[in-house]
Parts: C-alpha cells; sequence; structure tokens
C-alpha cells in the first residue's frame, strides 16, 4: 500500500476498468513503474555535473544539526556561504526571521531598488500525458481539456494586454502530442504582437528545440523541478516523460544552451522535506550561475493548493512562516536572483513578502484555459478547460498595480529588450 | 573661467549624473531639480514599455538624456540597442553597460571597447561603463569614448570608492573626463571621489533607496560641489600621524 500519498489519488467514475486497474497498479506496485532515472528516447543526454553536485550537498545536509550560534554566525557575514544557506534554511533559524527579514530586506533594496515586477500567466492547453498524482492536469483527472487554436490564443492575449499588462508566461500542460513545440512557438510570435516580455512554463525539451523557440521571440523559460528527492519524485510521477528526474533538471542549462536569456527554478514545498529542496533549488541555480554567469536566475517558492476533484490537497508542514523562513533564506544567499510569488498565496501574504524580498509578482491570474475574457469582464466563454490549482490572490492587474505603489514600491510592467 | 564638464562637445554646469531606475517615476522631476542635474541616464530596456509608463515622459525637459545599453551582452546587442534607442529620439549620447555577468554585473571590457568603436565612429558620444583598468581606458580613449566611467564598487553595493587606487591612476594618466559610476552609497563617497579629481559622479541605487528622494539628490550635489572645489583649491598639507621628525635627517648636510 502507498499510504503516504493516499491524499492524492482520486479515482474517476468515469475511467474504463480496464484503465482504472493499471491506473491502480501505477499507484501501489513500484515494479510496474519504469525507471525514473533512465532518460526516454528523444531525449537529449548533456555534460554537467551539476546533478551530482546538488545531490551530494542534499544528501549532506541535516537540517537538526545547526545551531543559534551558526545562525548568528550567517545573519553577520557579508557574503553568504553554502553552509550559512543551511544554517538559515535549518529550524534553529526560525526564532531569527524578523532579523533575515531585515537583511534580506537590505539586499532587495540594494538589488533592486524598491521596483517590483507584474506579469500574468497565459494557460493555453491543459492536456498532459503525465500521471503527477498532486497535479489537476494529470491524465487521470476528471477535468474539461481544452486546447486553444490560434485565433482563440490572440483574443485571450488581446484581453490581457489591454489591461495594460507587457510580460506574459505562456504555460501548457506537459504534452508533446497534443501541445508541441511548433504550437507553444506559434503561440509566442501571436504574443509578440502583444506583449513585450515572454516567458515559457512547459514541458523540458532538448536544446535545439529551446533555440527555435527563442527564435520565435521567448527568452526566460521556468521549469518547476517539484521535488529534488529522487525517491520521493518517483513516487509522484508515476507515468510519462515528466516521470525522468535528470531530464527534467538539466532543462534550465538546456535552456541557456539553446540561447535563452534567462531561467527560473523551483521546487514545490510540501511534497518532500521542504528544507532540502529549499537548499537543491537554490544551489541548482547557484551552479548554474557559475557555470553560466551571464544567465539571469530567478526562483520560485510555490505551495502545494488543492485541485479540481480533490480539495484535501494542502502545503502540509509549509506554513507562510516557513516559507517566509526559505525565502528570506535565499535571498541573503543569492542577492541578485529574482524571486517570484505566485497568486498561490494570498493577498496579504503577497504584500508583505513583497516588500521583503520578492521582485516579481503576478496578477489577472486564471490557471484555465481560455477564460480570461470571463474573468475580466464577465461574459460568458461557451467552454473553458478546467484550472490547474485553485488560486488563493484573484487580484486584477489594476488592484495588484495599485497595492503594489501604496507599499511603497514602483510597478514595473516591462525592463526588457528582445535582442 | 567658468568650470564645467564638457562631453563630447556639449558644456554642463553640473557634476553631478543622476540614475532615473529603481525609484517612482514621479519624483524624477524633483530629483532633477534638487539635485541640479543637467544629465539623466536611463536604461532603454525600461523606456521599451507603453505610453503611460515611459520613464522618457517623466523626465524633465531640457535635461540632457544618457541612455544605457544595459541588458547587452556583447558589442553586437550593445550597438543594436543604441541605434534603437537614438532612433526612439533620444539623442546621440549612449552609456555603453555591457554585463555578462547575472551576479555581480560587471562590465565585461574588453566588448565594451568593441562597441565604442563601433558607435563613436557612427558618431555617438560614448560614455562606456568599465572596470577601472588603465590599458582598457586607453583603449576607450583611442576608439573615440567621450568619457570613461569606472566603476567604484559592484553597483547597486553602496560600498563606496572600492577601487579608489585604480580611479586615481586613470584621472592621473587619461585626458579624458573620468566619471566615476556605480557602488558610490553616499553623499560624502561622492564628495571624496571629487577630491581625487574625478570629473564627475554618477549614481542611483544611493538616491533610489533613499527616504526622501529628492532630498538625498540634494545632498549628493551639496557633496559633489564642496569635493569640486577642494579638488580645484588644491588639497593643503596633510601630516603624517605623529608630525615631523624633531631631528633633521638631512641635519649631517654640510654647506660645500
Amino acid at each position: 500500500m502507498n499510504e503516504e500519498n493516499q491524499v492524492y489519488f482520486v479515482d474517476s467514475d468515469t475511467l474504463p476498468p480496464l484503465v482504472l486497474e493499471r491506473k491502480h497498479r501505477l499507484e501501489q506496485d513500484p515494479s510496474f513503474r519504469t525507471d525514473h532515472m533512465q532518460y526516454m528516447q528523444g531525449m537529449e543526454v548533456i555534460e554537467s555535473d551539476i546533478k551530482d553536485r546538488v545531490l551530494a550537498q542534499m544528501k549532506a545536509f541535516e537540517p537538526d544539526q545547526y545551531t543559534a550560534k551558526d545562525v548568528e554566525r550567517a545573519l553577520s557575514n557579508t557574503s553568504c556561504s553554502i553552509e550559512d544557506f543551511k544554517a538559515l534554511l535549518s529550524p534553529a533559524a526560525a526564532p531569527y526571521l524578523e532579523q533575515m527579514a531585515r537583511k534580506a530586506e537590505l539586499l532587495t533594496r540594494n538589488h533592486f531598488g524598491n521596483t517590483v515586477y507584474i506579469f500574468t500567466p497565459i494557460y493555453i492547453a491543459n492536456y498532459c500525458q503525465n500521471y503527477c498524482i498532486y497535479c489537476g492536469f494529470n491524465c487521470y483527472n476528471n477535468i474539461r481539456r481544452k486546447k486553444l487554436d490560434f485565433d482563440e490564443i490572440e483574443h485571450e492575449m488581446k484581453v490581457i494586454a489591454e489591461t495594460g499588462m507587457e510580460e506574459i508566461l505562456i504555460l501548457t500542460g506537459e504534452s508533446r502530442k497534443y501541445s508541441d513545440v511548433r504550437y507553444i512557438g506559434e503561440a509566442v510570435k501571436i504574443a509578440r504582437k502583444y506583449f513585450r516580455n515572454i516567458g515559457i512554463e512547459i514541458y523540458p525539451v532538448n536544446v535545439d528545440e529551446y533555440r527555435y523557440l527563442h527564435e520565435c521571440g521567448v527568452d526566460y523559460v521556468t521549469v518547476f523541478q517539484e521535488t529534488y528527492d529522487t525517491d520521493k519524485y518517483e513516487m509522484l510521477h508515476l507515468l510519462g516523460h515528466k516521470r525522468v528526474w535528470p531530464y527534467r533538471f538539466d532543462a534550465q542549462e538546456r535552456a541557456i544552451m539553446g540561447g535563452m536569456r534567462g531561467v527560473a527554478f523551483s521546487a514545490l514545498l510540501g511534497l518532500a522535506d521542504y528544507r532540502k529542496d529549499a537548499l537543491a533549488t537554490a544551489l541548482h541555480a547557484y551552479y548554474m550561475n557559475r557555470k553560466y554567469p551571464h544567465a539571469e536566475i530567478s526562483l520560485s517558492c510555490p505551495r502545494l493548493r488543492p485541485i479540481v476533484n480533490n480539495d484535501r490537497i494542502n502545503p502540509r508542514d509549509v506554513g507562510e512562516r516557513q516559507l517566509c523562513q526559505v525565502l528570506c533564506a535565499y535571498r541573503i544567499f543569492l542577492p541578485f536572483a529574482g524571486i517570484t510569488v505566485s497568486s498561490r498565496e494570498s493577498a496579504a501574504f503577497r504584500n508583505g513578502i513583497a516588500k521583503i524580498c520578492a521582485t516579481k509578482v503576478s496578477a489577472g491570474v486564471s490557471t484555465g484555459i481560455g477564460d480570461h475574457e470571463e474573468k475580466y469582464e464577465g461574459s460568458q466563454e461557451a467552454e473553458a478547460g478546467d484550472e490547474q490549482f485553485e488560486i488563493s490572490d484573484s487580484r486584477s492587474f489594476a488592484n495588484m498595480y495599485a497595492d503594489m505603489e501604496a507599499g511603497g514600491l514602483q510597478p514595473v510592467l516591462n525592463d526588457y529588450i528582445y535582442v | 573661467m567658468a568650470d564645467t564638464l564638457v562631453l563630447g562637445g556639449h558644456e554642463f554646469q553640473s557634476r553631478f549624473i543622476l540614475g532615473s531606475g529603481k525609484y517612482n517615476m514621479k519624483l524624477i522631476k524633483a530629483a532633477v531639480e534638487q539635485g541640479g542635474a543637467q544629465i539623466i541616464t536611463l536604461a532603454l530596456r525600461r523606456a521599451n514599455t507603453q505610453e503611460k509608463e515611459s520613464i522618457l515622459d517623466f523626465i524633465p525637459k531640457g535635461v540632457t538624456l544618457l541612455p544605457n545599453t544595459s541588458g547587452a551582452r556583447n558589442a553586437e546587442e550593445a550597438v543594436r540597442i543604441a541605434r534603437l534607442s537614438r532612433a526612439m529620439g533620444c539623442g546621440d549620447f549612449v552609456k555603453i553597460e555591457i554585463m555578462h555577468d547575472a551576479k555581480y554585473l560587471f562590465p565585461d571590457n574588453y566588448e565594451t571597447v568593441r562597441a565604442t568603436e563601433i558607435l563613436a565612429k557612427e558618431g555617438f558620444i560614448v560614455l562606456p561603463y568599465m572596470n577601472p583598468d588603465l590599458n582598457t581606458a586607453r583603449d576607450l580613449m583611442n576608439a573615440g569614448a567621450a568619457a570613461v566611467m569606472p566603476l567604484a564598487a559592484p553597483i547597486g553595493s553602496n560600498r563606496g570608492l572600492a577601487t579608489k587606487d585604480m580611479i586615481q591612476v586613470l584621472i592621473d594618466e587619461i585626458d579624458l573626463p573620468i566619471i566615476v559610476d556605480a557602488g558610490i552609497g553616499k553623499p560624502s563617497q561622492a564628495c571624496e571621489a571629487m577630491e581625487m579629481g574625478a570629473a564627475a559622479i554618477m549614481a542611483n541605487t544611493a538616491i533610489a533607496t533613499a527616504g526622501d528622494v529628492p532630498a538625498m539628490a540634494e545632498a549628493f550635489r551639496l557633496a559633489i560641489e564642496a569635493g569640486r572645489k577642494a579638488y580645484l583649491t588644491g588639497m593643503g598639507r596633510v601630516l603624517a600621524r605623529g608630525g615631523s621628525a624633531s631631528d633633521p635627517l638631512t641635519g649631517f648636510l654640510g654647506e660645500n
């Protein structure tokens, strides 16, 4: 029995018996699953030792070994070593949260001034060929599937651009079959007509495919590793190409090799030991920076959220205080890195964290497919696709802009030129 | 004779170049006025936005724009951004910023020399941001730069004149205005650079992160003026610790 993960398992009554049987076997029988460390056919292998370095550090990290003295040393050092960073992530740092926040605030202001960037995501398809048990898009979840055609994409983008937004993040479910690279490339070309800065958050691809997408107009690539704990990863990603942990890990490096300007890293906090995942996320970015010093680096920090057909999913032991500790530690360790805080978090949390260390927030968010007009203007779209997860902060672009300004920050819609 | 700063044939009374990034654009006008700045830098990538957000609309008339090429990772990208800037009506001045380093944002001297050469030939008034290095400064001068802008410390670090000795070498050896850029954290550091003979100071973060942006701009103006006056006057004699030796070392010398 896979008791630990029972909370994630939901059986749809629309699944035929054979499919249901396969689903149950995947859930309960590890021998029925493929080797998650083996590349699948067509997945490019690159020369890189970053994986090994991150995994070695993660393995050696014992959060309970750090003491108040280690935390104090980390806070008084001018530059933050990996050991200092570990201390800041440890339970011993919890009582120092306010001091960490003050140090983080100072570093953020030095590096970014009073600015905060605002962007919005657009989901253009929610088809998925993977069974990731915590995700609303997973292939066994009974949701309304949709893939926008190019006219619909253009319409959605127009609606979003009319609000004043200039930076967009294009997302798809992870399906090469339904959302191939050409389809995404065409969506990017449409986006160039309406937006000045385009990022993508799609399934990992090979270097030549990243190069093609860059030529279409993308400069930023986000890939969430979900968890850096390879054993845990195996138990959560039961089927599909996403199951291959190392191919996903190398995605940011392949993106930079393909000519992208910047890459974003993240673990989905709450899936595994969040302190170890936070360490690995930041080290992944850190080693990338050392190998590719020109690459712009940013971090995200999503926590688990309820999904369609399963409202029991929650961030588990990662409360707001723990999340704040992780984010302050990120800032102190990587003062130059962008930090994005998504609409998974509440308005109050995002207002507060933007003053400490976040440099980018989303607004006017929908994680559904093709429902921006409905959400922005109240008009009824015939058939929107279901959402990936429930958001917490539903503020419009205008409200977010006003709230950031009221907090003493300068909202920036674009600070980028495609060259 | 008036003490003016001359850049590419243009004369300026103010020696304070104000940055426009990292703070509320509504404060730019007051900062320019209280800082007495006649030149303001702007990142072209920040001006690449819709009209109501464009930083260009917040800069008072009569102030000289110094667009920078931040975001460029090599000479070719810098050249492209500079040409775009001219096409957008930002004038002939350009501050070359080429970073191949996301952590410290250190300028890439080699690429900067290459871009300077291309843009100077195209008639731009080129002000290159650089790591203080004498050979590079000479190369920049030969490539046609109108001034040289060495960094005092990593950008945004507010650490002051960390490269003081290297900057002094440039001031002593290069026949171009030396404008100290980046890392100046407070007015006293600006004053010190001016006392050393710097031609001007460029500051942004120190002002952007102050409690009162226009007031801090004014504080910088006063410090820069004080430092300039001290430099022009000639610094007084500074005794080494312990004063002069009482027994002169040359007392043994006879009359013949």
